[in-house]
């Protein structure tokens, strides 16, 4: 594994990844496109007023997302102005959940076309990507929405390394600790790929 | 300043430019806040992709937002700063705006 690169003859940026590893991506980015999707937005809380009852049909989220890791991929935009907020929300969460699924699913689309099978059965598997500019900021977006989800749900929090590594390998959250690590080293070489 | 006349009803204050006239027009300020997840090089790589900072000026905007937990990185007119906001949660930077 030795993240993205760019290619400067054809200005791609490319990375070769093992079947597990395309696998791994592919079910990180399906469950973060699932998350997206299923747990819609809710309408504005229903007053019993009827017109608001009638205008909340047809307008988007007022209030922040009950899941964690939504609420952290969809921020309150004014800290002190309710009203303000709502509107913001109503205007551009719709909006930025169907950017983020679309930039996830990029992840897993171009993964199958580069030759992932819909199930993972053989061993020594490659799997070679190339993207363009665009495709990789896609992806490097869907990296960190990816590794926000993980985070969330883990607890990580600033300086706290030593802790996810003195937890023993055989649990599970040291395991999603470490892709979580993994990922960011993705991101890492990618961005560093796309500022050349 | 310049002293009021009583001599004349409407005073145009001669100094001021129409930069100054725009910057006062301009009251709304993009922050974003510190968090444990996003790369530094990512922070940078947005700052100058989205507002095209130097790269300089996106890495003192970056070691603010970490230093200092928070950091204005533009600012600009309401409108201006929920076009910005949304863009900086796409990236998924944890972006508010407030007035200056």
């Amino acid at each position: 594994m030795s993240g993205f690169e760019h290619h400067r003859r054809s200005d791609r940026v490319i990375a070769t990844f093992t079947g597990f590893e395309a696998d791994l991506l592919r079910s990180l980015a399906s469950q973060l496109v699932e998350l997206l999707r299923n747990e819609r937005a809710e309408p504005a809380t229903p007053s019993g007023d009827p017109f608001e009852a009638m205008t909340a049909e047809f307008s988007g989220a007022t209030t922040a997302p009950e899941d964690p890791v939504l609420a952290r991929l969809f921020p309150t935009a004014y800290l002190d102005d309710e009203e303000a907020a709502a509107d913001f929300r109503r205007f551009t969460e719709g909006a930025l959940r169907d950017g983020k699924a679309a930039v996830s699913a990029l992840i897993i689309d171009t993964l199958e076309d580069a030759g992932l099978p819909p199930e993972l059965t053989e061993d020594g598997l490659v799997i070679d990507v190339e993207l363009t500019r665009d495709d990789a900021e896609s992806w490097m977006r869907a990296f960190t929405d990816i590794r926000l989800a993980l985070a969330t749900r883990l607890g990580v929090e600033a300086g706290d390394e030593h802790y996810w590594h003195s937890l023993p390998d055989d649990d599970p959250r040291a395991q999603a600790h470490d892709i979580y690590e993994w990922v960011g080293y993705l991101q890492e070489t990618l961005v560093e790929a796309l500022s050349s | 300043m310049g002293l009021v006349s009583a001599a004349s009803p409407v005073e145009v204050e001669p100094t001021v430019t129409p930069d100054e006239i725009t910057y006062l027009a301009k009251p709304w300020v993009t922050l974003v806040w510190d968090d444990p997840v996003n790369l530094m090089s990512y922070v940078c790589y947005v700052f100058q992709k989205y507002f095209g900072y130097d790269k300089a000026k996106a890495e003192k905007l970056m070691l603010e937002v970490h230093t200092e937990g928070r950091s204005v990185v533009s600012t600009g007119t309401r409108e201006e700063m929920e076009r910005d906001v949304q863009a900086m949660h796409e990236y998924g930077l944890w972006a508010t705006m407030e007035k200056a």
